[in-house]
């Protein structure tokens, strides 16, 4: 009962209307079934999403002060080098168990190809634009010479040949000339055939020339990076801190990644329209509606890019893009980031199989070529261990986590990428009711530090356990940010108070900030002073997982057949989930490569170096 | 009996309320006056400011503190009842081992020309949906997911293979009601190939779907807008153990 009965007087018998009003929409936002399924659609994460309301924040730069440069001690080593005293040779250990898993993989990859792989190619050699239905052009000629001629040789022979012998049309030459092919073979039969001997000969030679014009393009965009991170400047601090947009609309993306650049973000993520992961062609032009996330097309990519550019001119500092080369598509994705210089890339070896449901054989073939055009490119890959641990215990599992990191290093580097390039990925999500949490997390960052000295590393923020109490989620995501500062990691993705709550607020996006900057400018070099207790329970932790992660590798090379970790894939030892090499989506693209199989870009990718250049990560 | 309560701050009856929000205004004193004025509107009197802070030039974000008039008659609050209990997964799975002694075989599709998987996967992927794991999770339940444009004989082909328990079918695309032609030409292909009563569930989902439809379309279960897999996973136990145990009946 109350107390006074001085209010009984006021309509109180109506509900307030703002708090319902401010509920309905609450819950509106929300994903749908069939519909806006924001958390399904991200491969990463679904923080960071600005509200429509930031369009309009032309200045907001003002509210962010920038952090200190963090002026480092020289004599104290940057990469916490030694602190868990791991053990050499289990470390030795772990690479060589990784590279035996997975050389079948990539014994695997370099004797087929996919669809998408040969879409890729033609995309390098200058191939653009769809038909009247959206069907882009390099689709319709990958089908055409699949049915004419069958991929197992590679589309390059049958193309070229048929350019050289039907003679292109006047004045148009590369590109337009097999983009001319295409809509001729869209049209009804070109006579495709596989040349042989000196037309076979010629027909390489053409298609070498045009592919290697296109990765001569994706050269000039990374040496363009390199000379506007100098000229401009870099981010002033690490870790890069790492913001999510996403409307569907990219010229509503635009305005807000620009403000969240003002506010101080480093890198700007797009995230994809829900559902582009398993589409088997990219969709063409701007794109002004996608569901919870906006579809990846070389336009998007091109407006985003260039929008970036002039607010990193604005800010004296380069501002990162970032993007998604996942599912069915990877390759020309991979190609388009390239030519339109995106900065980062979201490219996992296994996510695409075990959360996704694609074929592991297409995806491993896809991953290898996107890597190739990335390592080229200078980009900066992300890969997705988070993902384990949302669906796993983040204790438990906590080792399948370090052995993807292993699987992802090796694939990395076997397809050119060097350790600047692996944003290797892992999270925040150990239950915080559990007793040590904090100290648990910090072992299995500092882990990762310590097993990849050099590689920049993204570390996300909790998600599992954010519940609807804004207030305990943001104590949560400022331990998240220390554990950050103390591992020293390379990119660190904003948390968001209201992660599983809503799509954040502008308000809940300034606070995340402040507690980032917060937490690096009161804590940032505090990994000079942190050391773990020799034998104590980070450290012994630390070993746990290590040792566990190398009796799991050594489970996944005992596996039997040609490709254990296939095997491994197909009985569930990932994430829970089951998927045999036989089946997913996207099988039906995969090909047995012929003797006679040709690949123009993989031929330049890997046989001609790339110009000499600083390296591009801006460090 | 008739019950009242207001909010408590610190003393019974204080009506004591915190809110926070962001007006569209740059920070000054107008912007504190603004944010004082609703939080009136909203029934905070006397409200108090206790922080406003500048985000960006153009928006002010605020906190404010204050009581509110308004009163709340617990015997007048009103709640929708769920006709099943929402299980965690780990209940789901328990429930399915104790009542059914085996795993259930649950289909999923999008039928027709609709190519929006996104509806289907959201339940079914292991990744999931609003922070659930989807059904793929579930020890418990065997997932197939034939994902986009399946043909209609085709599903009832496969659920009869795979001996289905219940088959998911999600529609997003609504043009010229193309989702209920479908679910009911789906529901009909299943009468015809089962003996009665022993088709699988059907369930279908999608966003502009009515959930009282359930008769006219044919189906066992219509899903609206924002279903988690939770609500699935709980619906296919409450509704499969049900049939289990009331099987003599039918």
């Amino acid at each position: 009962m109350i107390s006074g009965g001085t209010n009984w007087a006021l309509p109180s018998h109506a509900p307030a209307p703002g708090v319902g009003d401010l509920t309905r929409r609450m819950t509106d936002e929300q994903p749908r079934w069939g519909r806006d399924t924001a958390v399904a659609s991200r491969p990463v994460r679904s923080y960071g999403t600005m509200t429509d309301d930031l369009r309009s924040v032309p200045g907001a730069a003002a509210s962010l002060p920038p952090c200190q440069p963090s002026e480092r001690n020289p004599s104290v080593s940057r990469r916490s080098a030694g602190k868990l005293d791991l053990d050499p040779a289990t470390v030795r250990r772990a690479r060589s168990l990784a590279r035996q898993a997975g050389r079948p993989i990539v014994a695997l990859a370099r004797t087929h190809s996919t669809v998408s792989v040969e879409r890729a190619v033609l995309r390098l050699a200058g191939v653009r634009g769809a038909d009247a239905d959206g069907n882009p052009w390099v689709n319709r000629l990958v089908d055409a010479v699949r049915d004419e001629v069958g991929l197992e040789h590679g589309v390059a022979l049958p193309v070229w040949d048929a350019i050289r012998r039907r003679g292109a049309p006047t004045g148009a030459g590369g590109g337009d000339a097999v983009t001319a092919l295409a809509q001729r073979a869209a049209a009804g039969r070109v006579g495709l055939r596989l040349p042989e001997g000196r037309d076979a000969d010629l027909a390489r030679r053409a298609a070498r020339r045009e592919v290697a014009r296109g990765v001569r393009r994706i050269d000039a965009r990374r040496a363009e990076r390199e000379r506007l991170v100098r000229r401009i400047g870099d981010a002033p601090r690490k870790p890069w801190i790492y913001l999510i947009v996403a409307t569907g609309d990219i010229h509503e993306d635009i305005p807000q990644a620009q403000a969240a650049a003002r506010e101080g973000a480093d890198v700007i993520a797009v995230i994809r329209s829900t559902g582009q992961s398993l589409l088997d062609y990219v969709p063409e032009g701007a794109t002004r509606e996608g569901y919870a996330g906006t579809y990846a097309t070389q336009e998007n990519f091109r407006l985003m890019r260039a929008a970036l550019d002039d607010v990193s001119k604005e800010l004296g500092r380069y501002v990162r893009l970032t993007n998604y080369a996942s599912g069915l598509c990877m390759p020309e994705i991979a190609v388009l980031a390239g030519l339109e210089r995106l900065d980062m890339m979201l490219n996992d070896s296994m996510y695409g199989i075990l959360f996704r449901d694609i074929n592991p054989v297409r995806t491993f073939v896809d991953q290898r070529f996107s890597r190739q055009v990335h390592a080229r490119a200078g980009i900066v890959i992300n890969t997705g261990e988070d993902n384990y641990l949302t669906t796993a215990d983040a204790v438990d599992e906590a080792h399948t986590v370090t052995v993807s990191q292993l699987l992802n290093e090796y694939f990395a580097k076997e397809a050119g990428l060097e350790d600047w390039q692996l944003g290797l990925g892992h999270a925040f999500e150990i239950n915080p009711d559990l007793p040590e949490s904090f100290r648990l997390e910090l072992a299995h960052a500092l882990l990762a530090r310590e097993l990849f000295p050099k590689a920049p590393l993204k570390w996300m923020p909790p998600t599992k356990h954010m519940t609807g109490d804004v207030f305990r989620g943001y104590l949560l995501d400022g331990f998240f940010n220390l554990v950050g500062a103390l591992t020293d990691q390379g990119i660190l993705l904003v948390g968001m108070m209201t992660e599983a709550v809503v799509t954040p607020f502008l308000s809940d996006r300034d606070l995340a900030l402040q507690n980032v900057r917060y937490v690096l400018d009161a804590a940032g070099n505090l990994h000079e002073d942190f050391r773990p207790a020799p034998g104590g329970f980070i450290q012994s932790r630390a070993h746990q997982v290590l040792d566990e992660a190398v009796d799991l590798l050594e489970a996944i090379v005992a596996e039997p057949g040609k490709a254990p970790l296939l095997e491994a894939i197909g009985d569930g030892t990932f994430g829970l989930m089951k998927r045999p090499a036989d089946r997913g989506k996207g099988l039906d693209g995969v090909v047995r490569t012929s003797a006679g199989y040709y690949n123009p870009a993989t031929d330049v990718l890997e046989n001609d170096s790339a110009p000499v250049t600083a390296r591009g990560g801006g460090r | 009996m008739k019950k009242i309560v207001r909010p408590y701050g610190d003393t019974t009856g204080d009506g004591m309320v915190q809110v926070s929000f962001t007006l569209p205004v740059p920070h000054d004193k107008r912007a504190e006056g603004a944010a004082l004025q609703l939080a009136r509107k909203m029934g905070m009197d006397p409200a108090l400011v206790v922080h406003a802070k500048p985000v960006g030039a153009d928006f002010t974000f605020f906190v404010v503190y204050g009581s509110v008039s308004h009163l709340v008659d617990m015997s007048a609050v009103k709640v929708l009842e769920r006709e099943y209990p929402l299980l965690t997964p780990k209940e789901v799975n328990a429930a399915v081992k104790t009542r059914l002694r085996r795993e259930i075989v649950v289909i999923g599709a999008c039928i027709g020309t609709d190519a929006h998987t996104v509806g289907i996967d959201a339940i079914l992927n292991i990744k999931g949906f609003a922070g659930e794991k989807g059904l793929e999770y579930y020890r418990e339940l065997k997932v197939v997911n034939l994902g986009a444009q399946v043909l209609v004989p085709d599903l009832v082909a496969r659920a009869r293979a795979e001996k289905a328990d219940a088959v998911l079918v999600s529609q997003v695309v609504t043009q010229r009601d193309a989702h209920l032609r479908n679910t009911k030409e789906m529901s009909a292909a299943f009468r015809e190939a089962y003996p009665a009563g022993q088709a699988p569930l059907l369930v279908v989902g999608g966003p502009r779907f009515d959930e009282h439809a359930t008769e006219e379309l044919g189906v066992d279960r219509i899903f609206g807008r924002g279903t988690t897999p939770g609500e699935v996973a709980s619906y296919l136990v409450h509704a499969l153990t049900e049939r289990h145990t009331g099987g003599a009946r039918r």
